[in-house]
This record gives C-alpha cells, structure tokens and sequence, in this order.
C-alpha cells in the first residue's frame, strides 16, 4: 500500500540578502559554505524537499548552521521563504501550497495542525501568564469559548507532562528549565495536533531531566500518532526518537535515510565525521 | 494676507487633521487611528486626547457638559469646561439631555443619549492587547490579523486565578464583530450602553496619540466565555442615599469614624434631577 505524506515540503529555499548574478544558481563551488563571497547573501536553506509519513518521528541533524532551525521557523511560518511548496495532506488543505496561504490562513494552521517547542521556551511561552493560561491560550486561539473545557483540557495535559497540579496557576517563569520545556510539551499538543515540530527541546536540559523529557515524547509518539519533526545536533536524541533522519550541512541535505542505517554506516564524509565525533 | 480668527484654541490645520482621523475611525468602527496628538495646555493623561476631539468638533452654537467619573463638578470636569468655554465662548451645562457635546472621563451619563449627541470619552489606553503584548508592530498585527486570543487569555486568567472576570473597568468589547476595543476604563455598567448607541461615540487617547470610534447603531458585545457569560457590576437591593434610585451605578462610601457603608449615585447630574423632580412634586403637592 502507497502511504501519503502528510507533510510534503519541495524545493524550500530560504536566504538572507539579494543573491547576485554570481550566485543565482546556488553552484556549491560558487558559494562559501552556505555564503555568497561576492554580494554576501547567506543561503540558510537550499531548496531542500523531504516527506514526513503519519505517525512517524523525522531526525533532523547537522552542525551549527547548517539551517536545521532556519528549516523549521519556514515550515512554522515563523520566517517567510524565499521559494518553495508545502503541503499539508489534511481534508481542508489537500493540494494548496501552505507558503501561498494569507497570513490568517497561516495562522490558523498553526494553530489547529501545528504544535511548535522551541529550543528556548521564552519563544513558545508567556513568562507572565499561569501555566493553565498558557496552555488555554493554544485552545482560546482554535477557536474555544469554554473555559470549564479548557481547565480540564489543560490539567489532563499538565498530568501527562509531570507537572504537578498544585503549580498549575503558577506562570512558567517561576519553573526548572525542564518544567518550563515539559509546559511548553503539553501547549504544542493541547490541539491535538497532527504535526509536532520540536526543536533541540532537549540542549540545555540536564541529564536527567533530558531523559525525562525524551521519555515523554516517545510517549506521547506511541499513544497518539503525532507525526514530529526533532531538530537536534544530539545524535544520542536522534538515536532514540527519530525512525528516519536527515542530515544537513551548509543549508542543504547531504544524507538521508533510516536512523540506525545512517549512524551505522554513514556515506558522506561530514556524516562520518559527525558520526566518529560522538563520544 | 489677512487670516480669520479661528475658532476655538485650534488652529484651522490641527482641527482638520484631527477631523480627519475622527472621518477614519468612524469608516472603520474600533479601528485605532493614528493622529498627530497637539500639545495641550492641560498635562498629557488628563484627558488631552478627549479635550483635542471636543475642540476640532465645537461650534458656535454647541452645549458643552464634562463630566469627570460621573461628576460635572470634580477639578478635572471644571477646569476642561473653563478652557473651553474660555477659548470659545460656548454654553455649558450639567443637564445631560442639554448638552450637544459630552466630554466624559471613565463614565457613560446614566440617561439615555440621543442621535442628536456626541459622547467623547478620554482614554488612557487605547490598546486592548498591551498586556499581553508591548511591541506596537506586534499588536498591529495581531488586529489585522483578527488575533484576539490575548485578549481571551487576560479574562481566562481572571477566571481561572479569581473565579470570575475580573475586569474592574475596561472590560474589552468586540465592535462591529471585528475590532477588539478598550472602551476607555468605564466601569462593565455601561459597556451594554455603547450597543446599538443612537449617539455617536468618539474615544480620544492623547498621550498615545490615538482616535477611534463606535458609530450609531453599531454593534458593541463584551468578551464573554460561554459558561462565564458577561454581566455588569450588581448593586442588588441597594439604592442612592439621596435620590433613592436604584438600577444605576452606585458610588460605595464608607463613613471613616462609623464604618458604615452608604451608596449614592455616581452620576452627579442625574442624582441632581432625581432630587428636583422628587422636590417639585412636593412643592406642588403642598399648594394643591
């Protein structure tokens, strides 16, 4: 049986400044790594396409730099995007190009498909508002009027994350960095999103509480069939989560494949390296 | 080249620019317009905003009332009135059916308006999304985009910290389905006032350089959750200490030396023709 992507991304490009005459048509031997010697236009991402399947977890690696979180903040409509197609293989938006949408529409798709955790969860949250609140305002955004709902919604959600509930009223600033990336968890998936991105959600954390967190994504992979997007330069975090990764140097994608095939036998050069780097 | 004396303190350019932001903000009813705020001989925050629509919409033959929080006769009210009539010579009154013109800080008069009024409120805030949102260009956006889930997320908050909207004044209002609007901090009471207003609502914030609008027979609906629905300040089984009415906003005194608390009306001039009716009809009463 043939499986439909449900996000399909071609030919996304991404960069930062005019492009020139001597650039145009992204020759790597033109360019500086990802960067154009002569007008100085930085190619984050270059015309990168890839598929994530339903229920599937997608690893995406590289060094700094190479434009793995540039990659998400496009497909988040975070940043706009120099060219390129997405779609999103839901009733409502079969055959449209996302990138096309109004800024509305965009919205709106983040709100009812997308969950986002941001590396940083001063991104993903407001300091100042209760973790309840952050949580209800996900739900308030999709469109619900029913704070009774919302509480319930958002104490079931805290549960799942280890968020004790007696902290429920407390805003996120007081929390541990885990605490606050674990509320940030439970906000990307108060919709019940089809497509989870999450990125570096670990870096920063520490051990324990990374193993924590990584539990609970594996989780919530297992018991609700999100399809996810973990961006992470932590082959260990690849390793464990994703079924498929890609690997990306100097905006583009260098190797892709099955997790465990890459990282036992990687083919390009940088993946070796990368792969020989880990302790 | 000789020029007319203009009338009233504006110049003729600073009261068509204002006119012209007023034109704009009752188009796009709950749309803030931005305009160029003057320097005014009153401090900014002391209704500045407020006084600049009164002086670019005065004529001649215009009634001026101010109220200040429902009194016609509190510092603010009388200084704005003195400068006005000062500068143009206009009647002023404390009748509210008189008036033409109601400049109001914080109140809406308890007696119905009419089409013939215009009410302009002052406003320190004009932005319903700052609390959640510092950055203009952000909140910009969030308007044009019909992203009002911060404004949800304040009242969801209160709910969920005090078990109830918690909005003592300022509650926010959708206007013509569209904009989230600040109503200037009135209290909840007279949030129902703006809907379907027969008078034309004009708020005016100066130090944040605002202008916008509720035109007549717009539709004005407070921020409510379906199982918190909106509902105004309750003054059950209380009524003025002087005029005895009941079904207004009440002010709640507490006597210092005996604790007691009394309520009387907030709105100063309606208390007033509560008091002259009630009093003329025992005068006549007692010749009858």
């Amino acid at each position: 049986m043939h499986e439909e992507p449900i996000l399909k991304v071609r030919n996304l490009r991404k960069q930062f400044g005019p492009g020139c005459s001597h650039c145009a048509n992204l020759d790597s031997d033109r360019l500086e790594k990802n960067y154009c010697t002569v007008c100085g236009t930085v190619y984050a991402v270059r015309d990168v396409s890839l598929d994530l399947y339903p229920g599937e977890i997608l690893g995406i690696v590289g060094e700094s730099g190479s434009g793995k979180s540039t990659l998400m903040q496009c497909l988040y409509f975070d940043t706009d995007v120099a060219s390129g197609e997405a779609y999103i293989h839901t009733p409502a938006l079969t055959g449209t190009n996302v990138f096309e949408l109004s800024s509305q529409q965009k919205r709106s798709i983040r709100n009812h498909d997308y969950g986002m955790v941001y590396q940083n969860p001063v991104h993903g949250l407001k300091m100042n508002f209760s973790s309840v609140g952050n949580i209800a305002e996900k739900l308030i955004a999709a469109g619900n009027r029913n704070v009774g709902e919302m509480e319930a919604t958002s104490k079931r959600l805290l549960e799942n994350v280890h968020i004790p509930l007696h902290r429920m009223k407390e805003e996120p600033r007081n929390f541990s960095g885990g605490m606050q990336q674990r509320v940030q968890i439970a906000k990307a998936l108060s919709n019940n999103p089809p497509i989870l991105f999450l990125d570096e959600v670990t870096t920063g954390l520490d051990l324990s509480v990374q193993a924590n967190v990584l539990d609970l994504i594996k989780k919530i992979q297992r018991e609700l069939g999100i399809s996810m997007i973990v961006v992470s330069h932590d082959l260990a975090v690849i390793r464990m989560l994703a079924d498929r990764t890609i690997v990306m140097l100097n905006g583009e994608i260098i190797e892709q494949g099955l997790t465990d095939q890459v990282l036992e036998d990687p083919q390009h050069a940088y993946t070796q390296q990368l792969v020989y780097s880990l302790l | 080249m000789r020029t007319n004396t203009h009338f009233a303190f504006f110049d003729e350019g600073s009261k068509k620019e204002i006119r012209r932001a007023t034109l704009k903000a009752v188009a796009i009813p709950g749309y803030q317009v931005p305009f160029a705020s003057r320097e005014m001989p009153i401090a900014r925050g002391w209704g500045t905003g407020g006084l600049q629509l009164t002086l670019s919409l005065i004529g001649k033959t215009d009634v001026l009332k101010v109220i200040d929080q429902g009194a016609d006769e509190s510092v603010n009210a009388v200084s704005i009135k003195k400068l006005v009539q000062e500068t143009t010579g206009v009647q002023v009154t404390d009748q509210t059916e008189e008036a033409d013109l109601i400049q109001s800080r914080h109140r809406i008069p308890e007696i119905p308006l009419t089409k013939d009024q215009i009410l302009v409120l002052q406003v320190p805030m004009p932005e319903p999304l700052r609390p959640v949102e510092a950055r203009e260009y952000a909140t910009k956006r969030m308007h044009s985009e019909d992203d009002y889930s911060g404004a949800w997320l304040m009242l969801f908050e209160q709910i969920v910290k005090y078990g109830k909207t918690a909005t003592a004044a300022d509650h926010p209002v959708y206007v013509n389905g569209r904009y989230v609007m600040a109503p200037s901090p009135i209290p909840r009471f007279d949030n129902p006032k703006m809907h379907q207003s027969e008078a034309l609502i004009l708020l005016g914030a100066g130090r944040e350089k605002k202008i916008y609008a509720v035109p007549p027979y717009t539709a004005v609906e407070s921020l409510a959750f379906e199982d918190y629905p909106f509902a105004v300040e309750s003054f059950e089984g209380q009524e003025c200490r002087l005029c005895g009415s009941a079904h207004v906003f009440l002010d709640e005194l507490i006597d210092q030396k005996t604790g007691e608390t009394v309520y009387q009306c907030n709105d100063t001039s309606y208390c007033m023709e509560q008091l002259n009716s009630t009093e003329k009809a025992e005068v006549e009463s007692s010749y009858a």
